[in-house]
């Protein structure tokens, strides 16, 4: 078993549970010791970036303090793209810019911490596609999911801004996953295209265009379901498809699922232990294979 | 992608400005704060406003904010509605060709409009912001009822009775926890936001 | 040695050194220091009157060293040297004290500066002390040369220098002379056709009796130095004997494997036996292996059975031919940014998103669809001829994602393709531009020809092209309108960035040029050299130093081969005695200065068990000698003691 420190996340502690519990039922079967950082804080997400650009650093400083302190030298796992973006971005200013290095410095001191800037961020799909390898995910499914057409939606914070992980355009780590549990992956022009999501209790309309984009595409290509890395970007979709349809009177009914889910049922786990039931939009047959 | 239209701004032409109302300091305040030192390089290309999937909902496109910016165009840009539609996807920053983190200027700008009280109370934005920030400092954790609560006292209980659905709806799926979680050491995120936040969690 | 007698001169460069430095002050001190016979100071020490008191000094009052205090020696350490000839004394017994541009100039306080003056008066006579006489040397130039890269800039080059009765090798890499220029279409900004003007040239080139053409060669590498270069030449199989084809094209009508051709930028298909366009110079095909039936799996032959001249010859082997020649130009070319590295634009996604290359390809009457620009579905041209269409500029140019720089031609090839698709198919056509830059004669002509046309220009970048429905739509911001737009269009055209050549590393490697940051050759001076090179006697022209249209390129072809032809008329080359030396007794030979050598110019000696320098390669640059553990190598006129003494004095003052 491989040690990573977990990082869940508030919204996998609520709107995500079922995120999480697919996570927690693939990473043993797959050599993944997740463990969840202790008594960890909010990220700061954009909404705090956006009342001070330096509140989401000194925020996720602590987070980064925290794994770096439960020491063991391993990686902090994040499956929420946006807590990826966020303490991102907080080690790279912490990084570059020395005024913001003093700030944060002094603030933890402050509480008693220290941050050092070793703890190396990853996403999980970066764990499971690098570090357990395509290879052996193939090895391990048991259940293929032959003719079943997926798109694969990254949305906006996996690839950018820029990072060691993905591409800011054209992103394929989870195409390659997909295909490794033998499903189809369609082609999705809009796999990294905005949905809005940090939109869309602030501006709603504008939002839903940006859903509406997105599911349209995975739509038009005759996708099954759309796959997703980020709750926000699964609940924006899922949550808000009722209302799009209302809005500009199209028929979408996309099932929104994670790619930790997908990845389930292909290694044998059932559709309700995945947490398959608990969506806006029913995953209909998708989740009965 | 919406509908294809050209849309000029529906501001009209900037105001005309004489050279006294030019804030001349405003782009090194923006440069300082966002660490983006990069904006005087902006040939307004517009590849931002081209990238950017919300353009056509902005009284000014992103290019001409980053221009704003620079002549010292400070009121305007502030109180601008262009600023709260960014959605952060960053799509300007990986393409501008002069390398301009231009989602790193648009938090400043957010952040100047919220501390120079440019924002509207009750517009949305700004009070999703504030709230966002108020649930954070009290929870160390993001607390959803507690959320959409705080947003509708501040812009109106007309967004609560539109976003109950959407609560019930999630907690019949599992999707939101009725009680918050709070950070055992949530003095530890508090004293945190104080400090770097400079007296805003009160406002 | 006799005993040591210096003069020392201290110039006022009229106001320029003698406002700031209290010029008499620094001549008293220096007539005090060791050994100086003479101090003296005076308005313009280059001047005739100047020149003449060195002179009468050195003849009637026997002065053996001499020292000039003024500006920098890049201005007139040349001048000094000769003067000191002229009266019999070696020039390398001179020194001199660059009192201007290191002190009056960047000095602010009138003491301080006469402070430093008397500073560097005092190194350079104790340095000077110790220089001995150096004799320069000469070589004489083979009087052949050789042009690497066949182009319109190679091809003029070459023709320049054969008709001037010089004999000239052409190397060129693919198997046709005539690089980008032979895919254009019409040229701006005349609009003459780029065949007709290339083609006689081409073939002029072929059947020059003073120039042979190596087609399907490439230079392997280099020895030698300026006036005696040794080049080794890959004569790459292949497999049709040139002596005994006729060009008939038998071969290519028969072959039966198809490959998408690299002319046409995939618009169409060659075979696997080949020559790249109708009037390829010369006209003998090539097979490409990789592709080949019969080299792939050892059936077919279908080429060789149906030769009627039996050229064909499967068992041919790549070639090495070795060069003496005295000079050479490098005119290797560019390449154009290949956008799958940007998804946005569309390209390699959407079949009608195609780069502007591709597009001089449509538009001519030999590409793959007669000069009918069409659009395409599933692969293959329709006869549906697009309705609108945007040209997008700086694709990958003016861009720090991708390339910097800007890419120089790109606008006005754009402003070309959007009239002639316009003239071609009346077709709505959006130009996306961030800025036209039309530099050039006539360009700026073309430019409002081009807008009288009806061309929608649009400033703003095209940000990215987005499929929805089977429609392309350009997204762009309207910079002047401040409006964002997606613009509706059938076919998109991208005028993508000028880059290096690909191996253009190895060939600035192979003959010792520089590369700039962007990755093109390094000229010697940006302004005052631009057609040389760090290494003397390699010259480069056209697009390898970086982006230019065709009558730029074809000057630099010409400035080339007149650089050349100076340097071949001497018949010999002057090489400076500053070289390093190696004393073979206390090297080593443990080899660390031979990789450092920035020139080539060290080479270790197997059988001394030492290294030796080349002195026609060797600059003088110190590297080796810093770097020599053993402290044989040592460099003249930069000797330990030489610059010991310089320091020691500057310092103590
Ligand atoms: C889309 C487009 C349209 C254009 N339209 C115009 C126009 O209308 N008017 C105009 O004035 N200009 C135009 N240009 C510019 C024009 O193409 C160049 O100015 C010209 O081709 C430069 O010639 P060159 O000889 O320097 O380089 P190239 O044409 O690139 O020739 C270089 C040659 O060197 C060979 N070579 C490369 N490496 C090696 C090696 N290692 N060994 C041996 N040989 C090698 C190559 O095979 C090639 O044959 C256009 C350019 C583009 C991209
Ligand atoms: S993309 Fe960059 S350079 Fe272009 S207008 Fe926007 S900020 Fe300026
Ligand atoms: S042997 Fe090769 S080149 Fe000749 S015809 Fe067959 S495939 Fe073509």
């Amino acid at each position: 078993m491989r040690r990573y420190w977990y990082y869940p996340g508030c919204s996998g502690h609520a709107s995500a549970r079922d995120y999480q519990r697919s996570v927690a039922l693939i990473s043993p079967a797959l050599g993944l010791d997740l463990v969840e950082v202790e008594d960890w804080n909010c990220c700061g997400t954009t909404a705090m970036t956006s009342v001070e650009p330096r509140l989401s650093v000194v925020l996720s400083a602590r987070n980064l303090a925290l794994a770096e302190e439960a020491g063991g030298r391993a990686d902090l796992v994040v499956t929420c793209n946006s807590c990826y973006a966020i303490l991102r971005r907080a080690q790279e200013q912490y990084a570059r810019r020395r005024e913001v290095r003093a700030e944060v410095d002094e603030a933890l001191a402050g509480i008693g911490r220290r941050y050092s800037g070793t703890v190396r961020v990853r996403h999980l799909l970066e764990v499971l596609v690098r570090d357990v390898g395509l290879d052996a995910l193939r090895e391990r499914v048991r259940r293929p999911l032959s003719g079943l057409r997926l798109a694969p939606y990254y949305g906006c914070l996996l690839g950018r801004p820029r990072n060691d992980f993905e591409d800011p355009e054209e992103p394929l780590s989870m195409d390659r996953l997909l295909e490794a549990t033998g499903a189809t992956v369609v082609r999705f022009d809009r796999k990294s295209k905005c949905c809005g999501g940090a939109l869309i209790t602030t501006h709603e309309e504008a939002a839903l265009e940006l859903v509406r984009e997105v599911l349209s595409e995975a739509a038009a290509r005759e996708a099954r379901a759309v796959v997703t890395a980020c709750p926000m970007c699964q609940f924006n979709l899922d949550a808000y498809q009722a209302k799009v349809n209302a809005a500009f009177g199209t028929r979408l009914r996309l099932p929104v699922l994670y790619f930790s889910q997908v990845l389930g049922l292909s290694l044998g786990f059932g559709a309700s232990e995945l947490g398959l039931g608990q969506r806006f939009v029913p995953v209909g047959g998708v989740g009965k294979l | 992608m919406r509908a294809v239209q050209s849309q000029v701004p529906g501001r009209g032409p900037l105001p005309v400005v004489g050279e006294a109302d030019l804030d001349g300091k405003f782009v090194v305040t923006v440069m300082e704060l966002s660490g983006e030192d990069g904006l005087l390089g902006c040939i307004q290309c517009g590849t931002c406003t081209g990238s950017c999937q919300l353009s056509s909902w902005m009284d000014y496109t992103p290019r001409r904010i980053v221009d704003m910016v620079r002549k010292g165009l400070a009121r305007e840009v502030l109180a601008s509605r262009a600023i709260w539609y960014c959605a952060s996807c960053y799509y300007c920053t990986v393409r501008c060709p002069r390398g301009i983190k231009l989602t790193e200027v648009l938090y400043a700008l957010k952040s100047l409009a919220l501390a120079r009280g440019y924002a509207e109370p009750g517009a949305p934005a700004p009070a999703f912001y504030r709230t966002f920030f108020e649930v954070v400092g009290r929870y160390g954790r993001l607390y959803e009822p507690g959320l959409m609560i705080g947003v509708a006292l501040r812009s109106g209980f007309g967004r609560l009775f539109r976003l109950a659905p959407l609560g019930l709806g999630m907690l019949r799926r599992g999707k939101m926890a009725l009680l918050p979680e709070r950070v055992r050491a949530v003095d530890e995120v508090r004293a945190l936001m104080e400090r770097v936040s400079r007296g805003l969690v009160r406002r | 040695m006799s005993e040591v007698r210096i003069a020392v001169y201290v110039c006022h460069c009229g106001t320029n050194i003698a406002d700031k430095v209290d010029v008499a002050g620094v001549r008293e001190f220096a007539r005090r220091l060791p050994g100086v016979e003479v101090a003296r100071d005076y308005q313009y020490m280059c001047a005739d009157p100047g020149q003449e008191l060195l002179r009468s000094d050195i003849r009637e009052r026997g002065i053996n060293r001499v020292v000039v205090a003024s500006c920098s020696p890049r201005m007139h350490e040349a001048t000094f040297r000769q003067v000191l000839e002229s009266a019999g004394l070696n020039g390398y017994l001179f020194e001199m004290a660059n009192i201007r541009e290191h002190c009056s100039w960047v000095t602010e306080e009138s003491e301080l500066a006469t402070h430093k003056a008397r500073a560097l008066v005092a190194a350079a006579v104790k340095r000077v002390r110790f220089h001995a006489p150096l004799e320069e040397r000469y070589v004489e130039v083979n009087q052949k040369a050789l042009v690497v890269g066949g182009g319109i800039a190679g091809i003029e080059a070459a023709l320049k220098i054969a008709r001037a009765g010089k004999k000239v090798w052409l190397v060129e890499r693919g198997p046709s002379i005539g690089g980008k220029m032979a895919g254009l279409d019409k040229t701006f900004p005349t609009l003459d056709c780029s065949a007709c003007i290339l083609t006689p040239k081409m073939v002029e080139a072929a059947q020059h009796p003073k120039i042979t053409l190596l087609s399907y060669s490439e230079v392997e590498g280099v020895d030698g130095y300026v006036g005696n270069f040794q080049v080794t030449v890959r004569r790459k199989a292949r497999y049709v004997r040139e002596e005994d084809c006729t060009g008939c094209g038998t071969c290519y009508q028969k072959c039966p494997k198809k490959v998408p051709s690299e002319f046409d930028g995939g618009l169409s298909h060659r075979k696997a036996i080949y020559v790249p366009f109708p009037q390829a110079v010369p006209n003998v095909p090539v097979i490409d292996r990789s592709n080949c039936i019969r080299f792939q799996t050892g059936r077919c032959g279908a080429c060789e059975k149906f030769c009627p001249r039996d050229a064909v010859d499967f068992e041919q082997e790549d070639e090495f031919l070795t060069l003496e020649v005295g000079a050479v130009i490098v005119a290797t070319g560019y390449e154009t940014f290949q956008p799958q590295e940007a998804p946005q634009w569309g390209w390699g996604r959407y079949e009608n998103v195609l780069t502007a290359r591709q597009l001089e390809r449509l538009v001519n009457a030999s590409g793959p669809t007669g000069g009918k620009v069409l659009l395409r579905r599933d692969g293959e041209f329709t006869d549906e001829v697009p309705k609108s269409v945007a040209v997008l500029h700086c694709i990958g140019s003016r861009d720090e994602n991708y390339y910097p720089y800007c890419s120089r031609l790109c606008c006005m090839a754009s402003l070309k393709l959007a009239h002639l698709i316009r003239e071609k198919t009346g077709a709505q056509v959006y130009s996306f531009y961030i800025d036209i830059r039309s530099a050039g004669k006539g360009y700026e002509e073309f430019y409002t020809r081009v807008q009288a046309e009806g061309i929608q220009f649009i400033r703003g970048k095209g940000a990215e092209v987005l499929e929805r429905d089977g429609q392309l739509y350009v997204h762009a911001e309207d910079t002047l309108l401040g409006a964002y737009r997606e613009v509706p269009v059938d076919m998109v055209v991208l005028s993508t960035a000028v880059t290096p050549a690909p191996g253009a590393e190895r060939v600035a490697q192979i003959f010792g040029i520089q590369r700039g940051q962007d990755g093109f050759f390094l000229e010697s001076h940006p302004k005052l050299e631009p057609l040389k090179t760090a290494t003397e006697g390699i010259y480069i022209v056209g697009c390898c130093q970086g982006p230019k249209d065709i009558p730029d390129s074809v000057a630099q072809g010409a400035g080339g081969a007149a650089e050349v032809l100076s340097l071949l008329t001497a018949g010999r080359v002057q090489i400076s005695p500053v070289v390093a030396e190696i004393d073979a007794e206390a090297c080593s030979g443990c080899k660390v200065c031979v990789p450092l050598c920035p020139y080539s110019a060290i080479k270790y000696d197997e059988e001394r068990g030492a290294c030796g320098v080349n002195e026609a390669l060797c600059k003088g640059c110190g590297t080796c000698v810093a770097s020599c553990p053993s402290g044989a190598l040592s460099c003249r006129h930069f000797t330990d003691e030489q610059i010991y003494a310089q320091i020691e004095e500057v310092s103590s003052l």
